[in-house]
């Protein structure tokens, strides 16, 4: 009984998601199809200025025409779009060709989770004590504390980026100017490449995770000071329970609207995510994007919106599922126990 | 109203950011015309230092700092004035009507916030300024807010929801007020503090969405901005010769414009819900 109901508020989550993915894809397909003329256009035309002969551009244009499927109508490119997708196919790449949209993405997906999960997570996790730490202390230390908090939380990522890389790695020479491992080394499973890595690693992260402790301490602290005033703490308190007995019980239910926080912050930081990766040259999905828009690269530009949506949703589904299983309001609610 | 404001006057926080939001504002507005230099005029070489002749230096191009300092201000403000104004209208309408309505069109008008939400906005954002053949500020302040909307949309449609029970919304329906005015004269007096927090998030995080984009190279043509000028800073290597007069400024100017309306906002925040007041 209790299991189908479980299973019935996953599947109306997953539904829920499913739809705005479809919403997400129709967006992704028609929203650059509002350029003028076509996205081919601009690629012949780059190559025109590049010295191609005009006879071999032509039919350079119809191959293009024919490969990305712009002799068809409208309809028939969007169902074979959602089929392409659908099947992992995000096209080929204008700049690269012919690689592949989707393995080019494949590539840098890793660095942008090694940077992107680790400061979120960690950044919650530091951000909400801090802001608890806050709300609980009250007076000076909660004032100033509060302050530094909203600083740091209105400083865009990517300023903060490039003034440690300023001061870290090109006044100080502490740490590298860019990159995700030194030039020569190469990927791989071995202690060389990972030390390696992770020293690259270290700017890109800190200047992540300082802004989203900010953002994360703030709510919190809001959630806790708004804990503090309801009935049940007073009437803790007048039961004479112990200090921490009653700051447990605040935390646990500031912690609930905070998970949702969590989720948001995922889809919120992406934007500053990717111009941080742009800031270290850093090889992954922002910096694909970055190269994307300056050389006109559509089927990339369109990918990598794409599988920052994906990425994105999954963060949410994920975060809903995990919701619906801590917070026992909404178990309730949702297993109509209420 | 007025007693609204006075009150605002006597929290230190909300007066302190909005000095430093007129300073700031102060200087990208009247500091052209103390200092009259053409931000794209070639008037130095390669990154010359700050001197007497260009007190902030020159750029990769030769072009006076200060001069796309204060520009460059204006343009970010104008950006993010219109994205706040823009993305408040859209969200208050389409909350209040839901909130205030009920019923299938609530349904539907959140059931599509909800979706939008969803979606990251830096995706849509970065798709429609591909997609527009002239991004101008005005129009890049518009796409900001068209797609930066829903979170307000829920939020006064949550207020909505609450104020239409109140005794005077039933008294004007009596007295045979239809939805648009009871909307307008009714609902949206009893929220406009919360209103003009909203406006006032929203202005700020128009202008470092702005930043955002110009810096992945979707900026405004032929204006200078704050995130062009870091793009500019990036795309040219600035950070990495160490030539710190050509993107410090910026970053300043930007976190200052961020940080005086965030605490403005949190000011407002402590006057509007006295339980986050400590005093």
């Amino acid at each position: 009984m209790l299991k189908s109901k479980m299973l019935r508020y996953l599947g109306k989550k997953a539904i829920w998601y499913a739809v705005a993915f479809f919403v997400a894809l129709a967006l992704n397909f028609f929203l650059p199809r509002l350029i003028p003329g076509n996205p081919v256009d601009v690629l012949v035309a780059q190559m025109a200025e590049g010295g191609v002969a005009s006879q071999s551009l032509e039919r350079l244009y119809d191959s293009f025409i024919t490969e990305f499927g712009l002799d068809q109508p409208l309809h028939l490119q969007f169902f074979s779009f959602v089929t392409n997708v659908l099947r992992g196919d995000l096209g080929t790449s204008f700049m690269n060709y012919p690689a592949k949209v989707s393995s080019m993405l494949g590539q840098a997906l890793p660095y942008t989770l090694a940077i992107q999960i680790p400061a979120i997570i960690v950044g919650w996790l530091l951000g909400n004590g801090f802001g608890a730490f806050c709300a609980y202390k009250g007076g000076k230390v909660d004032s100033v504390g509060f302050t530094v908090a909203l600083f740091f939380s209105s400083i865009p990522f990517y300023t903060l980026a490039i003034i440690l890389v300023y001061l870290l790695a090109v006044m100080n020479p502490i740490f590298p100017v860019s990159g995700a491992y030194s030039f020569g080394n190469w990927p791989g499973w071995n202690w060389d490449f990972i030390s390696d890595a992770l020293y690259h690693w270290i700017l890109p992260f800190s200047s992540m995770v300082l802004v989203s402790i900010g953002g994360q301490a703030i709510g919190m602290r809001e959630m806790s000071l708004y804990e503090l005033t309801t009935d049940y703490v007073g009437y803790s308190r007048a039961l004479g329970l112990k200090d921490r007995k009653v700051v447990g019980y605040v935390f646990r239910n500031a912690m609930l609207p905070q998970i949702t926080g969590l989720a948001l912050a995922f889809g919120t930081m992406m934007g500053g995510a990717l111009v941080t990766e742009s800031v270290f040259s850093y090889p992954g999905v922002g910096r694909l994007l970055f190269t994307a828009i300056r050389t006109n690269d559509y089927p990339m530009i369109q990918g990598a919106t794409l599988l920052i949506t994906i990425t994105v949703l999954a963060a949410n589904f994920i975060v809903d599922i995990v919701y619906g299983f801590i917070d026992p309001r909404v178990r309730a609610a949702q297993l109509g126990e209420r | 109203m007025r007693e609204l404001f006075l009150l605002l006057t006597k929290s230190r926080r909300f007066m302190s950011g909005l000095v430093l939001f007129t300073l700031i504002m102060g200087f990208a507005l009247i500091g052209p015309w103390f200092h009259q230099v053409n931000p794209f005029a070639m008037t130095g070489g390669l990154f010359y230092r700050p001197s007497d002749q260009f007190l902030l230096g020159t750029d990769n191009l030769g072009r006076d700092i200060l001069s796309q300092l204060m520009h460059g201000t204006r343009t970010s403000m104008m950006i993010g004035l219109i994205a706040g104004g823009a993305a408040t209208s859209i969200g208050v309408v389409i909350g209040s009507v839901a909130g205030f309505t009920g019923g299938l069109v609530d349904d539907i008008l959140m059931g599509f916030t909800n979706i939008l939400i969803t979606i990251p906005p830096i995706v849509v954002l970065i798709l429609l300024s591909v997609a527009v053949s002239v991004r101008s500020a005005v129009v890049m302040g518009i796409i900001i807010g068209v797609t930066s909307w829903p979170w307000t949309a829920r939020a006064v449609r949550a207020q909505a929801t609450s104020l239409k029970e109140r005794e005077h919304v039933d008294l004007a329906r009596i007295t045979g007020f239809n939805n648009v005015e009871m909307i307008v004269r009714e609902i949206l007096p009893y929220m406009f503090s919360y209103i003009f927090m909203v406006f006032i998030l929203q202005v700020t995080s128009g202008i470092l969405s702005e930043a955002t984009l110009s810096m992945l190279g979707l900026g405004p043509f032929r204006t200078v901005s704050l995130g062009q000028m870091l793009h500019w800073s990036l795309l040219w290597e600035s950070v990495r010769v160490g030539a710190w007069w050509a993107f410090i400024p910026a970053v300043i100017c930007l976190t200052t414009i961020s940080f005086s309306l965030q605490t403005m906002n949190t000011g407002m925040d402590e006057v509007f819900n006295p339980k986050l007041r400590k005093d």
